[in-house]
C-alpha cells in the first residue's frame, strides 16, 4: 500500500498520458471515420474500393503489428526523406506513432458507425429541407449532420470504450503510459500485482466515467426519438 | 537502400512458421476453453437469482473493462508477488509452477478474456429468445432444464454466430500481444526478424499478411457455419423473387 | 395400445401415484384416446370428464382478472370461450395448463384433482413437477402466434416433444409426425423452417405439433387472430375436422361462425365472470344478457 501511495503521482501521470493518447486518437478516428463514410457512400468506385481495402486491413491486421510497422517502418521512411532533403534527424516518437495507429484503426470502425447513421436519416426529411429552399450544404449541416450524430451516438460510445482499452499496447513501443509506468513501479517495488491491478482499476474508472457521460449525452440527444419498450 | 527485401522474408520463413503454430495454439486453445466455460456461465448470467448472476457479472465486467495486455501482465508478472506462490514454486508444486510458464499464463489470460466476452454474447442471445418459443416448450411439458437444453441454448448458440465470429477474429488479433511475455508468435517472430535485419517493412508487412489470410479463412468458415446453422433466419428465396417481380 | 405404453414412460416410478389418476378413469381414458386417434366417435364414452375447472380466480396485483370461473369438458366436447378483449379468456385458458398460476380454485384433469401449493407470491402452483408435466402433455396448447421453434424445421418441431418429453423412440415420433402433418396438410413442408411459411401453414404445423402429443384435450388460444383474413379459413377447416373426429377442444375465439356451428357449448366471459353460457344455437341466436347482446351486435356485422 505504501508503495502504491509513493508511486501514485507517477501512475496518475501515466493515466494522463493514456487519456491524451486516447483522446487524440479519437479526434483522428472521428475525422477519418467521417471521411471514410463519405467515401463509402459516394458514387465513385475508386473511393469505395479504397475504403473497402481500409476496413479489410484494419479488421485483418492486429493493432500491435500495425503500430510496430508505423513506429519502426515510419522511422525508416522518415530517415530516407531526411537524407534526401538533407534535414536534421527527426525521431518518430512512440506517442505520435501510437496516436496515428490507433486513430487510423478506429477510423475504420467509425466509418461503419457513421455510414450506418447517415443511412438512417430518412430521405423525406432531407427532401423537406430542400423543399424549403435550403442549399445542399445547409441541408447537410442543419439536418443531416445533427440527426446522423444522434443515430451514431451509441456506436461512438462503444468505439470509444474499445479504443480506450486498446491504448495499452502503446506501452509495447516504449511510451510511458500507465501500463508501462506500472511495469516500472512493479519491478522496483517487487509488487507487480498491486500495480497492474491499480491500472485495471484506473481503466475501469475511466470506462465508468465515460459510460456515465455517454448516458447523459444520449438522454440529451434523444429528445424526440421514441424507443421501443421491450 | 532497399525498402523491401524479399530475401529477408524467405530466410525467416521457418521462424514465421513456428510463430504461426504458436499463434494458432494460443488462440485455438483459449477459444475452446473460453467457449466451454462460457456456456454454463452464461446460463448463470441470465439467472434471476442475484447470488448466481452477480459474481458472473462482476467477472465479465472486470475482464471486458480492462485491456487484455494488462490482464496478461497481471497474471504473468503479478503472480510472483505473493509469498505463498513463491513458496509453492520452491516446493516444486506442479500446478503453481505453471504460473512461471509464459505459455500457460497467456492461455489463462486469453481464455479468461474470451470467456468473459463469450458469456455476454451467449447471455444476450439467450435473453433474445422469442418468449413464445419458451412458452411453447413449457406448454409441451418441458421442465425448465429441458427447455434450456433443447430450445433456449440451441437457438441462442445459433443466433450468436455472427457476434461470435467477430469475437474469434478479435481474439486472433488480440493474441499478438503474446510477445509481451517472451512468447514467439507471429508478431514475436516479426519482431525478431526486425531486430536481426533492421527490416521493419518486410517483417511487419509479412506478419500482417499472415494475420490477414488467417482472418479471411475464419470469415469463410463462419460464413459456411452461418449458412448451415442460421438457415432458419435467412430470407426466403421465393419471397425475394416475388419482390423483384 | 402404445398410448398406454407412452403413458407409463412419462411417469417414472409408480404411475398411479405420480400420474395421479384413479384406476378406472385411466382405463376409460385410454380407450377414448385410442378410439380418438382411430377417428371413431366414442359416443358411449362421451360422459367421461376430461377436464374441469372450479371457481378459478386470478389476480395481477390488485387487478382481479378472473373472478371465479368454472367449466367442465367431457370427451368430444368442443367448448368455445368468447368475450371482448381483456375479459380474461386467455388468462383462463392459460391457468388450466398452469402457464399462468391461479390465485385460487380447483383444476381436475382426467378425473384426478391437481395437487396445488402456494408459492411465495401467493399464487397456486402444481405441487408435483411430474404431475405438472403430465397435465401439460395431456392438455396441448395451440397459441395465437403459433410459437413454433424457429431454429427447427417443421418435422423437428413436431417430433421434439414426443421424443424429449414423452420419451418415444424416434421412429415412432416420426410416424406420428407424418400422420399429423398429413392430417393438417403440411407434410410437404416438413423440411422447411417456420419463418419460410405462411401464417396459416405455421398454425397448421402448430396444430400438428399439439396433436403429436396425442393429448386428451386441445387448448386453442385465438388460433386465427394473428392470421391474414384469407388464411383463416384453412385453419378453421382443420379445427372443424378435428371436432368432427370427436376430439375434446377448448377454444378461445373471436370467430362467431366457428363458435355457432362447431362447438356444442359456448361460454361468454365478461370482466372475468361467466356472463352467459349454453348451447351456441340458443345462446348466440337468442342471447339473454344485455352484455352478450351488445357483444354480438358489435361482432356479427
Ligand atoms: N402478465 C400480466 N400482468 C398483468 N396483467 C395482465 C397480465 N396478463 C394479462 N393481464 C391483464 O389481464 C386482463 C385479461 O387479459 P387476457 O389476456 O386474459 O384477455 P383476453 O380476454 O384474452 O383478451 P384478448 O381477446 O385481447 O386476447 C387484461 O386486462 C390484461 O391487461
Ligand atoms: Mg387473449
Amino acid at each position: 500500500m505504501d508503495a502504491l501511495i509513493e508511486y501514485s503521482p507517477s501512475l496518475l501521470g501515466g493515466a494522463w498520458v493514456t487519456l491524451k493518447v486516447a483522446l487524440l486518437s479519437l479526434v483522428l478516428a472521428v475525422a477519418s471515420g467521417l471521411l471514410g463514410a463519405a467515401c463509402k457512400l459516394s458514387n465513385l468506385l475508386p473511393l469505395r474500393l479504397w475504403t473497402m481495402l481500409y476496413t479489410t486491413i484494419v479488421r485483418g491486421v492486429p493493432d500491435l503489428v500495425m503500430m510496430l510497422l508505423v513506429f519502426y517502418g515510419g522511422q525508416l521512411l522518415l530517415n530516407e526523406v531526411i537524407d534526401y532533403f538533407e534535414w536534421e534527424f527527426i525521431e518518430i516518437n512512440p506517442f505520435v506513432a501510437g496516436v496515428l495507429t490507433i486513430g487510423f484503426i478506429f477510423g475504420a470502425y467509425f466509418t461503419e458507425t457513421f455510414r450506418g447513421a447517415f443511412l438512417s436519416v430518412s430521405a423525406g426529411q432531407l427532401e423537406a429541407g430542400r423543399a424549403y429552399g435550403m442549399t445542399s450544404w445547409q441541408v447537410f449541416l442543419r439536418i443531416m449532420f445533427p440527426q446522423m450524430l444522434r443515430y451514431a451516438l451509441p456506436g461512438i460510445g462503444n468505439n470509444w470504450l474499445v479504443l480506450l482499452k486498446s491504448t495499452a499496447i502503446v506501452s509495447m513501443i516504449g511510451l510511458s503510459d500507465m501500463t508501462s509506468l506500472a511495469d516500472q513501479a512493479g519491478r522496483s517495488t517487487h509488487q507487480p500485482f498491486t500495480f497492474y491491478l491499480a491500472v485495471c482499476v484506473l481503466y475501469l474508472a475511466m470506462t465508468a466515467v465515460s459510460g456515465w457521460f455517454l448516458g447523459r449525452l444520449t438522454t440529451r440527444y434523444n429528445v424526440g426519438v421514441r424507443e421501443a419498450n421491450v | 537502400m532497399e525498402l523491401f527485401d524479399f530475401q529477408v522474408i524467405t530466410g525467416s520463413l521457418p521462424e514465421f512458421w513456428r510463430g504461426l503454430l504458436m499463434t494458432l495454439q494460443l488462440t485455438g486453445i483459449a477459444l475452446l476453453c473460453g467457449f466451454a466455460g462460457a456456456v454454463p456461465l452464461a446460463v448463470a448470467r441470465v439467472s434471476k437469482n442475484r447470488w448466481v448472476s452477480g459474481p458472473v457479472a462482476a467477472y465479465t465486467y472486470f475482464f471486458r473493462g480492462t485491456p487484455m495486455l494488462v490482464q496478461l501482465l497481471l497474471i504473468y508478472y503479478g503472480a510472483g508477488q505473493w509469498q505463498w506462490m513463491q513458496a509453492a514454486w520452491e516446493a516444486g508444486n506442479p500446478v503453481w509452477l505453471l504460473f512461471r510458464e509464459p505459455f500457460f499464463c497467456a492461455l489463462l489470460a486469453f481464455g479468461l478474456n474470451t470467456c468473459a466476452y463469450t458469456i455476454e454474447i451467449i447471455a444476450g442471445a439467450m435473453r433474445n429468445t422469442p418468449h413464445g418459443e419458451v412458452e411453447a416448450a413449457k406448454a409441451m411439458g418441458m421442465s425448465r432444464f429441458k427447455a434450456l437444453q433443447r430450445i433456449v441454448l440451441p437457438s441462442a448458440l445459433r443466433r450468436m454466430l455472427p457476434s461470435y465470429s467477430n469475437e474469434v477474429i478479435l481474439m486472433l488479433q488480440g493474441s499478438a500481444i503474446a510477445s509481451a511475455v517472451t512468447l514467439v508468435d507471429i508478431t514475436g517472430a516479426a519482431r525478431n526478424v526486425y531486430s536481426r535485419h533492421f527490416a521493419p517493412f518486410e517483417a511487419f508487412v509479412f506478419a500482417g499478411l499472415v494475420y490477414l489470410v488467417l482472418t479471411f479463412l475464419l470469415v469463410g468458415m463462419f460464413k459456411y457455419a452461418e449458412g448451415r446453422w442460421l438457415a432458419h433466419l435467412a430470407p426466403r428465396k421465393a419471397t425475394k423473387r416475388k419482390e423483384a417481380a | 395400445m402404445n398410448h398406454a405404453a407412452t403413458f407409463d414412460r412419462i411417469s417414472v416410478g409408480d404411475p398411479h401415484n405420480s400420474i395421479g389418476l384413479h384406476e378406472a378413469p385411466q382405463d376409460a381414458l385410454n380407450d377414448v384416446r385410442s378410439a380418438v386417434t382411430q377417428g371413431t366417435a366414442m359416443n358411449h364414452n362421451a360422459n367421461v370428464e376430461q377436464v374441469r375447472v372450479e371457481d378459478l380466480h386470478k389476480s395481477y396485483g390488485d387487478n382481479e382478472v378472473l373472478k371465479g370461473v368454472s367449466l367442465s369438458a367431457n370427451s368430444g366436447d368442443v367448448i368455445s370461450i368468447i368475450g371482448s378483449s381483456g375479459s380474461g379468456k386467455s388468462t383462463w385458458l392459460r391457468c388450466i395448463n398452469f402457464l399462468e398460476n391461479p390465485t385460487s380454485g380447483r383444476v381436475v384433469v382426467g378425473g384426478k384433482e391437481v395437487g396445488l401449493t402456494r408459492n411465495r407470491k401467493g399464487d397456486l402452483v402444481v405441487a408435483d413437477p411430474k404431475q405438472l408435466q403430465l397435465i401439460r402433455t395431456r392438455l396441448s396448447m395451440v397459441f395465437q402466434h403459433f410459437n413454433l421453434w424457429s431454429h427447427m424445421t417443421v418435422l423437428e418441431n413436431v417430433i421434439e416433444a414426443p421424443i424429449h418429453v414423452l420419451g418415444l423412440p424416434k421412429a415412432e415420433a416420426l410416424e406420428r409426425a407424418e400422420r399429423y402433418l398429413e392430417r393438417v396438410g403440411v407434410w410437404k413442408f416438413r423440411d422447411a423452417y417456420p419463418a419460410h411459411m405462411s401464417g396459416g401453414q405455421q398454425q397448421r404445423v402448430a396444430i400438428a405439433r399439439a396433436l403429436a402429443m396425442e393429448p386428451s384435450v386441445l387448448l386453442f388460444d385465438e388460433p386465427t387472430s394473428a392470421l391474414d383474413p384469407e388464411l383463416v379459413g384453412e385453419v378453421l377447416k382443420v379445427m372443424r375436422s378435428l371436432a368432427e373426429e370427436g376430439r375434446t377442444m377448448l377454444v378461445v375465439t373471436h370467430e362467431m361462425g366457428f363458435a355457432r356451428e362447431v362447438s356444442n357449448h359456448v361460454i361468454f366471459v365478461h370482466r372475468g365472470r361467466v356472463e352467459e353460457q349454453g348451447n351456441p344455437k340458443e345462446v348466440l341466436v337468442r342471447p339473454q344478457s344485455e352484455r352478450l347482446q351488445q357483444f354480438l351486435s358489435g361482432n356479427l356485422k
